[in-house]
């Protein structure tokens, strides 16, 4: 099968790959760049386990082809922690207790993380609305919600 | 919440809600799942399952799969037969196909794998795989499987006449049909609990690595019970030279279980076997529709109860007659003696005189089961019918369902209780726990509420469940999976400088062992709980055990734990009254150091006498300081809680919404509050999905219905409540730190309580039952039937 030659930034290093047309994005993190923090766990759009940012916006991996990703910049949850620094959704995801299996959590980082981009000091009903593409079958989402208002304190 | 804890925040024993020792890791995305293993010339599997629910094949056609470019082998029924691998026994003893040479008896039943050099490749081959198959008559509905005359499906059965599987009973089947006889009032109800699958987000799948030199099996798998694996497969494929010393099974990090990752599935031996074959390593993880469709089920029990009161408004007699649907196999994971799983604690909460319960097995053509979802054993079927019927008794009395319960529950002065059906409740305290959550929630005001809402044509109701729980299998008396006893362990090391390792018989799937293990050593030993490293999964390295599931893990592993620790406090003693120069009489424990009675500034810390235990130990004693305890539980642990629903529903669409739930739980003496609210959490939404949004059923061909998340409906942030919880704690009398288990209380108890607030709501209607899933259409065709849809 035919390859293609692409280039991407992942988590600010530029990479590069030869790839098939039907490589899936996730596949291309977990399997050519041996990033596993990025899950699969439904591969049909749904779960959002899969969640990483494309030029800063949630995708979910699972339905973006690799070569779609050509000359973007990518966000894991590798990437979250900057210079032995956690982000601050990573520290407001373990303060309150925001994960227990650990698999849903770096999407359900990822999407808060970019809603905070957006969004310095989101309610209730916002949060919910903005995880509702990340399935998580742990903790029903309370503390899901305090972790993001957590970090959502310590960005202001 | 719980008494004042014992120890500092810095040593972190009982009653800290110390943050998990393993969150590091997981907001990192440096957890290390089962899909994250990557072995040096590793292949990769994948299956070619069955469209048809019960066909015969006729042929297999392998020949354009195998020119695929990568597909190195494609493994049918026929090359397992040769190494006598296609069949392999259940966990409850029956036997199931690993891969068919006849018939095939589900869909999504597994036909054959494709072996490759990557999973693109192999999904080629299989999509290249050309099966012929010749469709028979199916069977979906239990009860005409049942009937006389129906189609034998397990025709692999050479003496076997019916689909009928097992008959188990339980109490007294006399005294229960006089009592409902001779009571004032009787309601009966058939009660459906469908079928549903617990979707844990990281799906099955392992990577098994055989290495052809030295016979050594090496199997990555998602298990949440690696040794009982390690025994069945030394057990099942010592014929092709699998021997149990040489079988290594690890437990990576587990991306949620809840009872779906308890049995061994097809896809798990074929990977060993195309493993044993080829010498190379396999990976197979299975997709998200193969895992709702193929992997076992939970629930599908069809229970007709009846429930009597005497005159003065007091239970009498509850008597059930339930039909379990198995699908193709008893692929249940139930202790060997209960083939409907600890069904039996079906009484509940209330002082019930007599009872007697029957269930019968049926085979179908549908997928093998019958596991928990996040329960213990037929747990949450029991409380939802006792919690159902008894909300049907007070609405048929006329009795407001708080006052029914308050009246009928088993007295707390009258614990160890007894109960109807056989089991002996630890301890409780259900009154205390059912007007906490009345207080918290203003129950008095919500029914002022509902009747002002219902004087103007509103709906709005109020549910209550005050379940009572049964977990932690078990004694060893009653309590076995394929003859191995219940038990549970601990191996705990101390090291010269005082920091420890315990490794134990469990397996986390999220439920933060690492954490609360921790926790109850240092609450034993006064070492760190920082400084306590836990490990589970191995097993190599930790020692045997049943594993994690029915939350079983604090009542049996977590109670090694704390023996272990008692173990390695005795030497403790022993060195100190060395170093003290003092009889072991003369000392005093306090976590962290023993002191001289009198003289406490003479004292030697665990972590002084750990030293000592190496580097100065008595003449005549074995240096080093570790313990092992098989820990068997004498009884089971008796949870308990009661929860409060506050419902309004759409007379437009028939939408349920949630507007309250107040969840109060009783887990005895509690480790880490904040865990245990989290677990709480967590149940209480796997517990509102079935009851308001999830369910696989079957077409009459057998096709699945919520075969995939479009159909299945896992509750997003949206649908889920902000839950609101509180603690009573009543200690189990038993347990050695008076704790009980909690994982899965909230997945038992908040199902009735949704349904019977729905109910509640529409009781003035004349409405007495609804089965679950309470979907809007099924409330909407009520709303309308009764002339009150908008």
């Amino acid at each position: 099968m035919a390859k293609h030659d692409i280039h991407v930034t992942v988590n600010g290093a530029p990479l590069e790959a030869a790839v098939e047309s039907r490589l899936l994005l996730v596949h291309l993190l977990r399997e050519n760049f041996r990033l596993t923090g990025t899950h699969i766990g439904c591969d049909t759009t749904h779960c959002g386990a899969c969640t990483v940012l494309l030029d800063g916006v949630p995708v979910k991996s699972c339905t973006v082809l690799a070569v779609q990703a050509d000359g973007r910049s990518l966000t894991t949850v590798e990437g979250l922690e900057k210079d032995g620094k956690l982000h601050a959704i990573q520290e407001g995801f373990m303060q309150e207790h925001g994960l227990q299996c650990g698999f849903c959590t770096p999407g359900m980082m990822l999407t808060s993380a970019a809603l905070l981009e957006k969004s310095k000091n989101p309610q209730e009903d916002e949060i919910r609305h903005a995880i509702s593409g990340n399935l998580c079958r742990c903790t029903g989402y309370v503390n899901i919600v305090k972790a993001v208002q957590h970090a959502a304190a310590k960005l202001r | 919440m719980s008494s004042t804890p014992r120890t500092s925040p810095e040593v972190g024993g009982m009653g800290h809600s110390m943050k998990r020792k393993e969150d590091p890791r997981f907001i990192r995305g440096q957890g290390k799942y089962v899909d994250d293993v990557v072995l040096p010339g590793m292949l990769y599997m994948d299956i070619v399952r069955s469209p048809f629910a019960h066909a015969r094949i006729k042929k297999i056609d392998t020949a354009a799969a195998l020119k695929v470019p990568g597909v190195l082998a494609v493994i049918t029924g026929e090359t397992l037969a040769q190494f006598k691998l296609h069949w392999m026994p259940t966990l409850m003893s029956d036997t199931q196909m690993v891969l068919p040479v006849e018939k095939v008896m589900y869909q999504a039943q597994e036909v054959a794998a494709v072996i490759a050099t990557d999973r693109y490749t192999a999904a080629d081959g299989v999509a290249a795989v050309e099966v012929d198959y010749d469709p028979l008559p199916v069977i979906v509905d239990p009860f005409k499987a049942l009937e006389p005359g129906a189609q034998v499906l397990r025709t692999d059965k050479p003496d076997k006449k019916d689909n009928h599987i097992f008959h188990w009973e339980v109490g007294d089947r006399a005294a229960t049909d006089k009592a409902i006889k001779d009571a004032a009032a009787v309601v009966k109800q058939r009660i459906y609990i469908p079928r549903i699958h617990v979707a844990s987000i990281e799906t099955c799948g392992c990577v098994a690595s055989f290495n052809k030199t030295d016979g050594q099996l090496t199997v990555w798998m998602t298990t949440q019970a690696p040794h009982a694996i390690r025994t069945v497969f030394a057990l099942v494929a010592g014929h092709v030279g699998l021997s149990e010393e040489k079988i290594r099974i690890i437990s990576p990090d587990i991306g949620g279980g809840f009872g779906g990752k308890v049995p061994v599935y097809p896809g798990y031996v074929i990977a060993v076997a195309a493993s044993v074959v080829t010498g190379k390593p396999i990976k197979w993880i299975e997709d998200r529709m193969e895992n709702l469709q193929a992997d076992s089920f939970a629930r599908d029990y069809h229970m007709d109860a009846e429930l009597a009161a005497d005159k003065d408004g007091k239970i009498t007699a509850l008597r059930i007659k339930t039909v379990a649907d198995h699908g193709y196999a008893d692929a249940a994971a139930n202790p060997s003696k209960f083939p409907a799983g600890l069904f039996s604690v079906v009484t509940g909460s209330y002082d019930i005189k007599s009872a007697f319960v029957e269930v019968d097995g049926a085979y179908t053509n549908k997928a093998p089961g019958g596991i928990a979802y996040r329960c213990s054993f037929r747990v949450t079927e029991a409380a939802h019918a006792i919690e159902r019927m008894t909300d049907m008794l007070a609405q048929k009395l006329k009795v407001d369902a708080a006052e029914f319960r308050l009246k009928n529950f088993i007295p707390a002065d009258k614990f160890p209780y007894k109960s109807a059906l056989g089991w002996e409740y630890d301890s409780g305290n259900y009154a205390g726990a059912l007007k906490k959550a009345m207080d918290q929630i203003g129950y008095a005001g919500l029914r002022k509420e509902q009747a002002e809402k219902r004087a103007k044509g509103e709906l709005m109701g109020i549910g209550i469940s005050s379940f009572t729980e049964i977990v932690g299998a078990g004694p060893s008396k009653h309590f076995d999976i394929l003859g191995i006893k219940m038990f549970d362990s601990c191996e705990l090391r101390v090291h010269p400088t005082g920091k420890a390792i315990a490794r134990f018989g469990t397996k986390s799937q999220g439920q933060g062992h690492e954490t609360t293990y921790a926790q109850i050593i240092a609450e034993e030993l006064g070492i760190p709980a920082a400084h306590v490293q836990v490990e589970e999964g191995d097993t190599d390295t930790a020692p045997y055990g049943l594993g994690t599931y029915a939350s079983r893990s604090t009542p049996t592993a977590g109670a090694a734990g704390a023996m272990a620790a008692r173990k390695v406090r005795d030497k403790a003693r022993k060195i100190a009254a060395h170093l003290l120069e003092v009889s072991e009489e003369d000392l005093v424990w306090e976590p962290g150091k023993f002191s001289v009675k009198g003289a406490p500034a003479k004292s030697k810390t665990i972590q002084e006498i750990a030293l000592a235990a190496y580097t100065n130990h008595p003449q005549g004693m074995e240096a080093g300081l570790e313990a092992v305890n098989y820990y068997d539980p004498p009884n089971l642990t008796f949870p308990f809680g009661s929860y409060i629903c506050v419902v309004d529903i759409d007379r437009g669409t028939g939408a349920v919404k949630i507007r309250r739930f107040v969840a109060i739980d009783d887990c005895g003496n509690i480790i880490n509050p904040m865990i245990v609210q989290g677990q709480v959490h967590g149940g209480l939404t796997m517990g509102m999905a079935p009851a308001l949004l999830e369910e696989i059923s079957y077409d009459e061909s057998g096709n699945i219905q919520g075969g995939s998340f479009m159909d299945y409906l896992v509750p997003t942030a949206m649908e889920t409540p902000k839950w609101e919880t509180g603690h009573t704690v009543t200690p189990s009398p038993h347990h050695p730190l008076g704790a009980k288990g909690v994982g899965e209380s909230a997945t038992v108890g908040a199902p009735p309580a949704i349904a019977n607030a729905v109910v509640d709501a529409l009781a003035h209607l004349g409405v007495t039952h609804l089965d679950i899933p309470i979907t809007p259409e099924k409330v909407w065709r009520i709303l309308k039937d009764k002339g009150v849809a908008e």
